[in-house]
């Protein structure tokens, strides 16, 4: 066992330890574009919300649009990571730190999306201060704080291990500030029976918690929409339907992640076409669910045709048609056909489906909030011409990629301090076995 | 009702000599004349009120300054109020006065009107009709419901008020009100710095960023017994606004008995099917005095074009 913990190890420590050329100048091009939004910002701060897309119609833009994403795959991972660790899924090890980065990440950067949105960011307090339970969005402050709370809980718990075996090191020369740190996270962990056996049982609880939290929470962000009377929002599928999305557009993202570190950190002996193949039947899954909940959710909606539901099932085939295609067609029935059919299981497919994914997922929840937005009950007049239409400005889309960018530099940076492979994954190969001889 | 009607055109020279005048025609509707008792004249600096006991006296216009009420006493109604507007809709004709007017009264800068003027055309064969839309102070409002923080609040008067002192803009009550009511300030308009009184929710000025704001019925002027700007301004007398409980409601010119109004005119209230409760009230476009196309005739082109997304204009374009 100790064994191949060193060999785990010695493979990692190049991540783990050293920052090559590539390495700085892709930090470098994070920041250059983290930059890029903070000037948005500050655009933003200084000249009102006037430098936005977003107008009195069309309040919500891409923001909302990124918030609803950013969440999603958080959940997706959280959904992902509590339920392989569950089920005990002996795939899991090599890709289940990947989903539990992305959720506790996306977790931090969401919120920051809505907050762009919020006109007096000087008056947020008042969330707390004034906060009132009748309103939606405090049931999403209560329930985003609490998932952002509970998970990074369970992934605490998730890399205690890995944190002790750094500490432990002695093969790898790590610098001294972060043996420090490594000693300060790792609690006195030392592997003792009673301490696996305090930390499996609190692992699992956790999951379980977090499976239901994020459920919880995905609900709630809904019917953030659900619960006006818009056309387009008043739906009563809403809920489910957000959590599915969500999990679909996570199972995408954590493909992609697999793809990059795989090539980026040479994983190719642990992450094999076996993982893709196993993500990519979950992908195929949500895919189906997903497809359904958008056919019931149009279908109903254009057979009964009422008024303003017809005005904007003709705005989605029309102004938003290819968005509409890309995202509630293509999104669909794409990774039925790449995974669906054998033949066509290669880990490049199952990538490249995973990457059109997430952009329909995107797109899906840009259909969600803007064409509603553009078609209320009184149509939009005695209004600006300028305002009719929402169009993202620079603005906006580089607080977008800004969002990304801090996406991509924290999990970066949070695979060189923690290894992206639990190296103390062997202990959960045995104590699975265990049990399982044991139950 | 006939008897009320009676004095129309006497009270008409009587407003147009720019006096302030008591509510002497609604006899027997005495409840109405603090509704009806300040018109000022905007040329001149002096201007004459009428004082409680009947005289009528020239104060400097100065003098009028509206009293405004803390923040905290905006969030409960005028006593033993409910009130209520109706808007005749066979005697719109797109003056915008009423906007003008809102729009100088509240300093808002242009494109953020509280009332706006929709073009309507409820299907191709049915006629088009001009649709003043103030808000309408729903009695099951969906955008109090939805406030995280109590900016937005209901009244014992039926009020809608927004507190923009508290309002932290994340404009949920815009989605949530399904009549396109409410509008945003999306930067700091110079037009707010004309006001240099204290703010207070109940004139709804002076206007801050980043926060959401609407038509407020005019409570401040209430108070001192005038009916809203978009009321007192209106030229054809298309907007009435009363007490419900009082059973009266007067466009400044004629009063009437509200419910009587309601039932003689087949009076409805907009989207009802919502739920929301509204406490304003539409008469149908029924013999219309004028065609809809005095609406579009002095307009200025940035106003005319605001219309061009109607199938009226559409099929009317040249």
């Amino acid at each position: 066992m100790e064994s191949d913990k060193n060999i785990l190890l010695k493979e990692f420590a190049p991540q783990l330890n050293r920052t090559g050329p590539w390495g700085y100048a892709w930090i470098s091009f994070l920041l250059a574009v983290i930059c890029l939004g903070i000037v948005a910002f500050f655009f933003q701060v200084l000249r009102g919300h006037e430098v936005t897309g977003m107008r009195d119609n069309v309040v919500w833009g891409i923001y909302i649009v990124n918030f609803i994403f950013f969440m999603g795959i958080s959940y997706a991972g959280a959904l992902i990571s509590g339920t392989l660790h569950l089920f005990r899924s002996s795939w899991r090890k090599p890709i289940i730190r990947m989903a539990e980065f992305i959720t506790i990440i996306s977790l931090l950067i969401g919120p920051c999306f809505i907050l762009l949105c919020i006109g007096r960011l000087d008056k947020l307090p008042y969330l707390a201060i004034f906060g009132r339970i009748q309103s939606p969005i405090t049931w999403d402050v209560i329930a985003i704080s609490t998932d952002i709370f509970g998970c990074l809980i369970f992934l605490y718990l998730a890399v205690l291990r890995d944190l002790a075996t750094l500490r432990d090191d002695d093969i790898i020369k790590l610098s001294k500030w972060r043996k420090k740190l490594y000693k300060i996270l790792a609690l006195g962990y030392t592997g003792t029976p009673e301490q696996q056996l305090r930390l499996n049982r609190a692992t699992d609880v956790m999951a379980a918690m977090i499976i239901a939290i994020a459920i919880i929470v995905y609900s709630v962000l809904a019917w953030i929409f659900s619960v006006t009377l818009q056309p387009g929002w008043h739906s009563t599928i809403f809920g489910p339907y957000f959590v599915i999305a969500a999990v679909y557009s996570g199972s995408a993202v954590l493909i992609l992640s697999m793809w990059l570190f795989r090539k980026i950190y040479h994983l190719e002996n642990y992450i094999t076409k076996k993982h893709f193949v196993s993500v990519g039947v979950i992908m195929l899954v949500l895919a189906a669910f997903y497809g359904y909940f958008t056919f019931s959710d149009y279908l109903t909606k254009w057979y009964g045709s009422e008024k303003n539901d017809e005005l904007l099932i003709r705005l989605l085939f029309n102004e938003y048609y290819w968005y509409f295609i890309i995202s509630n067609y293509i999104g669909v029935l794409l990774p039925l056909i790449v995974v669906g059919i054998p033949k066509l299981r290669t880990i490049t497919n199952i990538t490249i489906t995973s990457v059109v994914v997430i952009i329909a997922l995107w797109l899906n929840r840009y259909l969600i909030v803007v064409p509603t937005l553009e078609s209320p009950y009184l149509p939009i007049q005695d209004s600006r011409p300028e305002w009719l239409n929402y169009g993202a400005t620079w603005i906006e889309w580089s607080l977008t990629a800004a969002g990304v960018a801090v996406f991509s530099l924290l999990f970066t940076l949070a695979s060189k301090l923690i290894p992206i492979v639990p190296i103390s994954g062997f202990h959960h190969d045995l104590e699975d076995k265990k049990e399982g001889i044991s139950a | 009702m006939k008897e009320q009607s009676k004095n129309k055109s006497t009270r008409r020279e009587f407003l147009k000599q720019g006096l302030v005048a008591g509510a002497g025609i609604a006899a027997g509707t005495g409840l109405i004349s603090s509704l009806l008792d300040a018109r000022t004249s905007e040329s001149v600096e002096k201007v004459k009120v009428m004082t409680t006991d009947g005289q009528i006296r020239e104060v400097d216009k100065a003098q009028l300054k509206l009293p405004r009420v803390s923040r905290e006493e905006s969030h409960y109604g005028i006593p033993g109020r409910k009130f209520v507007m109706v808007i005749d809709l066979a005697k719109c004709k797109n003056a915008r006065k009423c906007v003008e007017a809102c729009q100088k009264g509240h300093h808002l800068p242009k494109g953020q009107e509280f009332m706006k003027i929709y073009l309507l055309q409820d299907s191709d064969k049915t006629s088009p009709y001009w649709f003043p839309k103030p808000c309408f102070h729903c009695d099951n409002p969906l955008c109090v419901s939805v406030c995280p923080v109590g900016a937005t609040y209901k009244r014992s008067d039926g009020i809608v008020l927004v507190d923009n002192e508290r309002c932290i803009g994340c404009k949920f009550c815009m989605t949530g009100c399904p009549y396109s009511t409410r509008v945003f300030a999306w930067k700091h308009y110079p037009e707010f710095d004309e006001d240099k009184e204290p703010y207070s929710p109940e004139a709804g000025s002076p206007g801050k960023e980043g926060t959401v704001s609407k038509c407020d019925f005019c409570p401040d002027l209430i108070r001192v017994g005038k009916v809203p700007y978009c009321v007192s301004a209106c030229p054809m007398g298309v907007i009435y606004f009363g007490d419900i409980d009082e059973d009266t409601v007067t466009n400044g010119t004629d009063t009437f008995q509200f419910s009587q109004l309601i039932k003689d005119r087949a009076g409805y209230r907009y989207l009802e099917n919502l739920g929301t409760r509204p406490c304003v009230y539409y008469l149908p476009p029924v013999d219309r005095q004028y065609d809809v196309s005095l609406g579009f005739g002095d307009l200025n082109e940035e106003i005319k074009n605001r219309y061009n997304e109607t199938p009226y204009v559409k099929k009317h374009k040249p």
